[in-house]
């Protein structure tokens, strides 16, 4: 019997990262978790509104938090959690249920806004990020599953910044997150660590200042190939964008820059489990399956 | 309904006696105006008789087509003949179906705040909010089929927090619905063919030379 | 509220030199007194917390972009000073939590960078526009890429 959880897809999900959504479904259903799509969700927003008198923001969070209720109630889910797998949505939607649990003012005046939705009063669902759920199901269960070690592979893991950040909030040690490393480890992958596995890859900035992106995304692809990495695996899809989408703008800025193929963490759980049909690799740029080819992988 | 009840409207702040069986159109021709604007098919298609008001005692600001709706006593009402957009330009052929089309036409559409306004100001209660987030997402079938019964009539515009167009959205959507995913209809297809052969152009020489009192008659005999 | 003028005016001058900003922007006593307050009442910062130390400058990963360091914007709204809101700063900080992690006083330096940009947004300030950006480059950014830049850069 499976445990049916409330998944949170989230825009690019559906679009640019649809090869993250494919290998997170399909590893997560050799875990034994069966990932249920929220229904009519929407975009949560992307990033948590800071301003303290903010009420506008909320809404397309709390929205997403009313749904999973709605879904919990119907009995289609085990319980009130939410998967999320984009970092900007796990941050987004957690820090969305912590105000409006925290902040009475906030609390009562979306009710007003949001009349024709039942009210929502934070708690209710627990928002996580789907490597959280992977710990908790435990890292002998993924060694079991494995099919095709990743032996051989050398990885970086990317954490970004939404996932460890701000305190409170993160889903592991802020300053010594080890949740990427025990993952690929029980994957049979080699990893490498970098300096820079937390540091700000632009984000959104990306959009219309691409050289400030260019330079930060540089740094940390730079310590991955300078520390032998043959991959960087990450959460992110605007990680994603930054560091892979955008790795050839980013060599004609710095030439002596080496390809290296980046890939989401549940591509490389699908590979090792043996689930090619939803790994996605001819989505993700640069193209990995030379290498991964050369490695012995199919 | 009693045809003599009179009602009290307010048509721009001013004050107006109109019988109560009369939709908001008729009424403000009742009360002296000619609609040059914002009439159109009078029958709850073209979108043209966007209209807002709110009732007295009553803070919310209500939409309707003039031409559907009935007044009310105490209805404070003005229209929006017109509602300014920017029609983007683009050629249907060259568009590609992917969901990046949306964002790069109509970038906007990012500053959604999945409020809810533009569905409750739709006069067609159509689920707007849902179909800008289809496109948001990429999801042009969705966005289409949300978006079918859309008279562009513009109400969801004017309200939009966002500043978004939704109308524009779906319409871009049902376009590349039709044209690339379900494909070009068949009847329509023939209908076309029809046409270019010349199978309708002795019927529509004899329509043209009829005088406007046979057309009214063959008109109102149609089946 | 009016011997805020005193406070604000024995701020020796190599501090301010230090700043590397001009006296102009402290000349008002009681509305510098106001804009603090408000920064602290946007953000829920406690912002006199702050003791100089730094550390969230030398984390910041955008500080060789910023015209002010994260630090200098801090240090300037505790006097009052109204010029981080005309700083690159605001607009370059990409609300990474850096800071935030690291400062020892607890204050969150990204909700201060926030209540600076919205003091601007609501005053129509929009730090990107649309059309200025490439409509090819709009087709392939991941939708969270634009959502966000547009929620926290556009008034
Ligand atoms: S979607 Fe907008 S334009 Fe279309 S009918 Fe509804 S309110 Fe009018
Ligand atoms: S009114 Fe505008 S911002 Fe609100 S849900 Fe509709 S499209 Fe989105
Ligand atoms: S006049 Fe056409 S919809 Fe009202």
């Amino acid at each position: 019997m499976s445990l049916r959880l409330a998944y949170y897809p989230g825009c690019t999900l559906k679009t640019n990262a649809r090869n993250y959504e494919a290998s997170a479904i399909a590893s997560s259903k050799a875990l034994g978790i069966e990932l249920v799509e929220l229904p009519r969700w929407n975009c949560c927003g992307t990033v948590h509104a800071l301003a303290k008198d903010d009420v506008m923001h909320y809404i397309a969070p709390v929205r997403n938090l009313i749904r999973v209720e709605q879904l919990k109630n119907s009995g289609l889910v085990d319980d009130g959690r939410l998967v999320t797998l984009c970092e900007m949505c796990y941050n987004t939607l957690k820090r969305a249920d912590v105000t409006v649990k925290e902040d009475q003012e906030r609390r009562r005046k979306l009710r007003e806004v949001m009349e024709e939705e039942p009210p929502y009063s934070g708690g209710g669902v627990e928002v996580i990020h789907l490597l959280q759920l992977i710990r908790e199901v435990g890292w002998e269960r993924v060694k079991k599953r494995l099919v095709r070690p990743l032996r051989g592979l050398r990885v970086a893991p990317y954490y970004g910044c939404l996932l460890l950040r701000p305190r409170g909030i993160g889903i592991d040690d802020a300053n010594n997150p080890t949740i990427f490393e025990r993952l690929i480890e029980s994957l049979g992958a080699e990893v490498v660590e970098i300096p820079f596995k937390a540091k700000c890859c632009g984000s959104y900035q990306t959009v219309h200042m691409g050289h400030v992106a260019s330079e930060l995304s540089y740094r940390i692809l730079r310590q991955a190939v300078e520390g032998g990495a043959d991959v960087i695996t990450l959460a992110c899809p605007l990680c994603e964008y930054n560091l892979g989408e955008r790795q050839g703008e980013i060599r004609g800025l710095f030439p002596d820059l080496k390809y290296i193929p980046v890939l989401y963490f549940t591509q490389l759980m699908a590979l090792a489990f043996g689930l090619e049909d939803s790994v996605g690799l001819e989505m993700n740029n640069p193209d990995p399956r030379p290498l991964l080819r050369r490695k012995g992988f199919p | 309904m009693n045809g003599d009840e009179m009602v009290t409207v307010y048509i721009m702040g001013k004050r107006h006696r109109v019988p109560a069986n009369l939709t908001i159109m008729k009424a403000m021709e009742y009360a002296g105006y000619q609609l040059r604007r914002g009439a159109g098919c009078r029958g709850g298609f073209c979108g043209a008789c966007s209209t807002i008001y709110r009732m007295r005692g009553s803070f919310r600001l209500q939409v309707a087509l003039a031409c559907q709706k009935m007044v009310e006593d105490g209805m404070i009402i003005t229209q929006l003949p017109f509602i300014p957009s920017e029609k983007k330009r683009y050629n249907l052929e060259k568009l590609r179906p992917d969901p990046g089309v949306f964002l790069e036409y109509f970038p906007e559409i990012a500053r959604c705040l999945s409020c809810n306004t533009c569905t409750k100001a739709c006069p067609q209660d159509l689920m707007v909010m849902d179909y800008v987030q289809a496109a948001l997402r990429g999801d042009i079938k969705t966005a289409a089929e949300l978006s079918f019964d859309c008279l562009s009539c513009g109400l969801c515009a004017v309200r939009c927090p966002a500043e978004i167009v939704p109308y524009h959205i779906g319409q871009l959507a049902r376009r590349l619905y039709s044209r690339y995913i379900v494909g070009p209809s068949h009847q329509v297809q023939n209908r076309v063919m029809e046409i270019e052969k010349g199978i309708y152009d002795e019927e529509i020489r004899r329509l043209k030379s009829l005088d406007i009192n046979m057309l009214r008659e063959i008109y109102s005999r149609r089946g | 509220m009016m011997n805020s003028k005193n406070v604000l005016d024995s701020v020796p001058e190599e501090i301010e030199m230090a700043l590397g900003v001009s006296r102009q922007s402290y000349r008002y006593g009681a509305e510098s007194i106001v804009f603090k307050a408000r920064v602290e009442e946007l953000s829920g910062q406690n912002i006199n917390l702050c003791y100089q130390c730094g550390a969230c400058s030398s984390g910041c990963p955008l500080s060789k972009e910023m015209d002010l360091l994260p630090s200098k914007v801090i240090r300037l709204v505790q006097l009052g000073r109204e010029d981080p809101l005309y700083s690159r700063t605001i607009w370059i900080c990409s609300t990474c939590f850096e800071c935030e992690v690291r400062c020892p006083r607890g204050i969150d330096i990204a909700s201060v960078m926030e209540a600076l940009r919205q003091i601007m947004l609501r005053r129509k300030y929009s730090e990107v526009r649309l059309e200025s950006i490439d409509p090819e480059k709009l087709r392939g950014l991941p939708q969270i890429a634009l959502i966000s830049n547009l929620r926290k850069l556009m008034a």
